[in-house]
């Protein structure tokens, strides 16, 4: 499905079996966006936290 | 046999998603724990039958996984990894207390807290040497220090930086490596995979999220050896632990609490979300 990012206005291709928590990048501008709700009707977007000092493995 | 997995994260990444999805083709129902969700209350019972048999601590955060970790496992339940290792793995100087002892191959490594005991350090070890933040990940802010002009800026610099563990000075030797490290995930006691990391052509690091390059490394007596006596120093469980060739034989720098593993599986045929699916099946109650 297709999403418009906030940031640029580009069209943001969400693939069909992503899940909620999962990071979607938009191709033209880079922004992260957090996928805060998934399902067969839609996804819900918002901007994702940036990277904490502490992230990582 | 566990029959319900709490996984705990705070982003899905990859290996969250390949996880899950492996928990649940072996069977288990897998209870997706957001843990910027969590109110954790320390009167609060029956919290573990409320999660699951078992969790697996996957939060890209080390802080919040640590305090979960901590308040599941005092609350009964067990967690991959246990709070201990992920005391010991998230600080590299707990880890490489924990190596030496245990006799494993090091690099040389010396503390220091304040930029003049940090030049001190240095001047015990040779130029070009490497200082890291104590704990953090994906190599940041982790710098070559050619000479003491650079050194001195960069102590300078971490001496002004907020947050108290930048003035904890981690100074370790550089070693003559070749372009590559070593990335070997160990589940239990065996060793599921091994790749080599390339440095990318820009960069000294060759951690994968910095743009490393993954292709598959010959697992020899001498590394299976090396690395499992590693994971097992720790105190055990899913953990990456990475080792370099130094001209004196493999080396250990380093063990991953919560280890990445997306490209250590495109490089090889291992089953990595099998092995560690499996492996907490075997650990949960019931």
């Amino acid at each position: 499905m297709k999403v418009t990012c906030e940031e640029c206005g580009a069209g943001i291709n969400v693939p069909g079996d992503v899940v909620k928590g999962e990071i979607v990048t938009c191709p033209d501008c880079g922004v992260d966006y957090e996928v805060t709700e998934a399902s067969s009707s839609g996804v819900t977007l918002q901007p994702a936290e940036t990277s904490g000092e502490d992230w990582g493995e | 046999m566990a029959k319900k997995l709490a996984l705990i994260y705070d982003r899905v990444r990859w290996e969250e998603k390949a996880l899950a999805e492996e928990a649940e083709a072996r069977g288990l129902s897998v209870n997706r724990i957001d843990a910027r969700t969590l109110l954790l209350d320390i009167f609060g019972d029956k919290v573990g039958e409320s999660f699951g048999d078992i969790a697996l601590q996957r939060c890209i955060s080390y802080y919040r996984g640590l305090h979960t970790t901590a308040y599941l496992e005092t609350k009964g339940l067990k967690v991959i990894n246990s709070l201990h290792v992920s005391t010991v793995c998230g600080n590299k100087f707990l880890t490489s207390l924990a190596l030496a002892r245990a006799g494993i191959a090091t690099p040389k490594t010396l503390v220091a807290f304040t930029p003049e005991a940090a030049m001190e350090a240095l001047g015990k070890l040779e130029y070009p040497a490497v200082l890291k933040p104590v704990t953090g990940s994906w190599g940041r802010f982790v710098a070559p220090i050619k000479d003491p002009d650079t050194a001195r800026a960069l102590l300078e610099m971490r001496e002004q930086s907020p947050g108290a563990l930048n003035q904890i000075y981690y100074i370790q030797e550089m070693v003559k490596r070749p372009p590559r490290d070593i990335r070997t995930i160990v589940v239990g006691d065996e060793l599921i995979a091994a790749v080599y990391r390339h440095a990318p052509p820009d960069d000294w690091r060759t951690n994968v999220a910095l743009g490393g390059k993954t292709t598959p490394c010959p697992i020899t007596p001498e590394l299976q050896e090396l690395v499992l006596k590693a994971a097992k120093v720790v105190g055990g469980g899913v953990l990456g632990v990475d080792a370099m060739e130094s001209p004196d034989g493999i080396q250990v720098h380093e063990v991953n609490n919560t280890v990445e593993f997306r490209g250590a599986a495109s490089a090889t045929d291992a089953n990595i979300p099998r092995a560690i699916v499996d492996y907490a099946r075997r650990l949960g109650r019931r």
